[in-house]
């Protein structure tokens, strides 16, 4: 649904994408995700005909981003970082203007615009000015307006930024619903639990390229696979209790001797687990906690972004 | 769930491009209707100007070629104040390009042309405004009086609609140039100011230096005055150049030329603006 093959974009000096290839199918979630100044926002603004690629090309639910522009914004509904929205007019009448714009009859264009202010909440402040909203009520108005019509893609850019826990839940609500529906969408996020909930695809983006894609589970191995970690109630239970778990585990266990603690990677997971556990029991030592670890997404992020970095400073 | 499609057909499609520009029309209409201190503002200057000039300089100020000099001067100030339309419609352009929700007009499916055309709609009810408020207070205030058919004098304040139109395409091109509204101020009033000088809005052309004069006799505004003083039947001055002999026909020549000009530019600069 969105095929991008080598997209470049350049800001006078600044290159922000250097060839960026992406590819979702059809009613998938991708999550895009990257530091600040990755080019998230300078890739979600070229696939939605906003900026015009210098190189690479890219299509959108079959209709190319710099020739068949025109027809590509009828298949397209876009949520920017920034709110989109007149600020002087009130949040009722922001939604009833892009809903005529999208050639909605009159009522057909209140009814929605209605709709939408009962979903995101806003039927109170529905009357009064955008200029008086509060950040995260412009966030909602701004993404109510991009619900408008169901395009077959959706982009979003950083969605949630901005919104309390409740609201953030609810468009996480409203996004499956539509992606169960058959939407395709593409969001980026510095939330890695979201992107972890919603996405069935990853794309991890670090100055102007891609530099791993994949699904969360799969991400997460690549960056390193389940630990068991156990922290000891005592200092005289370090040496019994590393001495147990060496039995029963084939992993050189990582000790940290001031927090009592020891790391040991593993490759069956739970049952590495119990085996630990009843070593332990055995061996009659005082444990404090003890657990299995899998890497989150935020030390996928870390670990990913952080490489490029370290190869510049070889070079 | 609602879906969309293209336009199915030529016609189809040319009825959303009207439907588009009247619903951009729409907004700014309701955005005025939020601040109406605004259009009162806007509508202080002209109102100023008409008294200003009608009193200070009415009474002190006798033409050449004798006749009362209020007469004279109001067709001159109508113009002025249509000349300057184009600093108006290039601030808003200006600060609407600067503002986020122009991604959300270039992201949808607007007719390419609607948004400018709208908000040049919406300008051009300002302008009619401006006028209909001026002429009132000449009409009451600086003792000016129209002598001729109600069909010209309408006619004559249609021509000066036309070229404020042109004039609001005018400072819609110089709008999506600059980065703010007061540089669009700048790039507008600047040079529009004194050319409304240059021209035969306050005096007569027969003092001025050879050049100078060859200048204001060429200058749009020159026309679009002589032409609204023939249409009202306000006196005017001896004509030497082909524009002021014609000027009916010079200042539609010269409105429609502008509007040709730079409604197509300011169309195609605006697709450009945001997608560099
Ligand atoms: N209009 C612009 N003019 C100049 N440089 C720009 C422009 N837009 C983006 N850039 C530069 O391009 C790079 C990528 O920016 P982009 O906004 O795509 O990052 P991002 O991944 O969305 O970051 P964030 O997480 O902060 O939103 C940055 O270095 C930025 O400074
Ligand atoms: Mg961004």
């Amino acid at each position: 649904m969105i095929h991008a093959e080598g997209v470049r974009k350049r800001f006078g000096t600044t290159e922000a994408l250097r060839g960026v290839d992406l590819d979702v199918p059809r009613g998938s979630v991708c999550g895009l995700l990257g530091p600040n100044g990755a080019g998230k926002t300078t890739m979600v603004r070229v696939l939605t005909t906003l900026l015009r690629p210098d190189g690479g090309s890219a299509r959108v639910a079959g209709c190319d981003v710099v020739r068949d522009a025109e027809r590509l914004r009828y298949r397209i509904g876009l949520a920017g970082q920034h709110a989109a929205l007149d600020e002087l007019l009130t949040g009722r009448r922001n939604l009833e203007l892009f809903g005529r714009l999208y050639h909605l009859p009159r009522r057909t264009a209140r009814r929605r615009a209605e709709e939408l202010l009962e979903r995101f909440g806003l039927t109170q402040a529905a009357n009064r000015p955008v200029r008086t909203y509060s950040g995260g009520m412009r966030r909602r108005l701004d993404l109510a307006a991009s619900l408008i019509v169901s395009p077959p893609v959706l982009f979003m850019d950083e969605p949630t930024t901005g919104l309390d826990p409740r609201s953030r839940l609810a468009l996480w609500d409203v996004l499956r619903r539509l992606v169960a529906e058959g939407t395709t969408l593409l969001l980026t996020t510095q939330y890695l639990d979201e992107a972890d909930h919603l996405a069935d695809r990853i794309a991890v983006m670090d100055a102007g390229r891609v530099v791993a894609a994949g699904s969360p589970s799969a991400l997460k191995a690549k960056v390193g696979g389940d630990r068991v970690s156990v922290a000891f109630r005592d200092a005289a239970d370090l040496a019994p209790g590393v001495e147990a778990v060496r039995g029963v585990l084939p992993g050189e266990p990582e000790i940290d001797a001031a927090e009592r603690r020891l790391v040991v990677p593993v490759s069956d997971g739970a049952a590495s687990l119990v085996r630990v556990a009843a070593a332990l029991d055995a061996a009659g030592v005082g444990v404090e906690d003890l657990g299995l670890r899998r890497p989150t997404l935020d030390e996928v992020f870390l670990a990913l972004t952080d490489a490029p970095a370290k190869e510049k400073e070889a070079a | 769930m609602i879906t969309l499609e293209p336009p199915a057909t030529r016609a189809q499609r040319l009825r959303w491009a009207l439907s588009d520009t009247f619903v951009i029309a729409g907004r700014s209409y309701s955005q005025l209707r939020t601040q109406p201190g605004q259009i009162a503002a806007e509508l202080v200057a002209p109102v100023i100007m008409t008294i200003l000039f009608g009193y200070v300089f009415g009474s002190a100020i006798s033409l050449p070629g004798g006749g009362d000099y209020r007469n004279y001067l109001m067709p001159g100030i109508f113009m002025q104040v249509m000349a300057l339309s184009a600093v108006a419609a290039a601030t808003s352009v200006a600060e609407d390009m600067a503002r986020g929700i122009i991604d959300r007009f270039r992201a949808q499916p607007i007719a390419r042309a609607a948004v400018l055309a709208g908000r040049s709609v919406a300008d051009m009810s300002k302008d009619w405004l401006s006028l209909a408020t001026m002429s009132v207070c000449g009409l009451l205030i600086a003792g000016w009086r129209p002598h001729s058919t109600p069909l010209e004098t309408l006619a004559g304040f249609a021509l000066l609609a036309l070229f404020g139109y042109a004039m609001i395409w005018l400072g819609t091109y110089i709008g999506l140039f600059v980065k703010n509204g007061a540089q669009a101020d700048a790039a507008t009033f600047g040079w529009l100011f004194p050319m409304t000088f240059l021209a035969n809005a306050f005096v007569p052309l027969e003092g001025l230096p050879g050049w100078l004069r060859a200048i204001a006799d060429w200058n749009p505004m020159s026309a679009v005055v002589s032409a609204a003083r023939e249409l009202f039947g306000n006196p005017g001055s001896a004509a030497a150049s082909w524009p002021l002999q014609h000027p009916v026909t010079a200042s539609l020549c010269w409105s429609l030329l502008i509007i040709a000009v730079f409604a197509p530019l300011a169309v195609r600069r605006y697709r450009t603006a945001a997608s560099r």
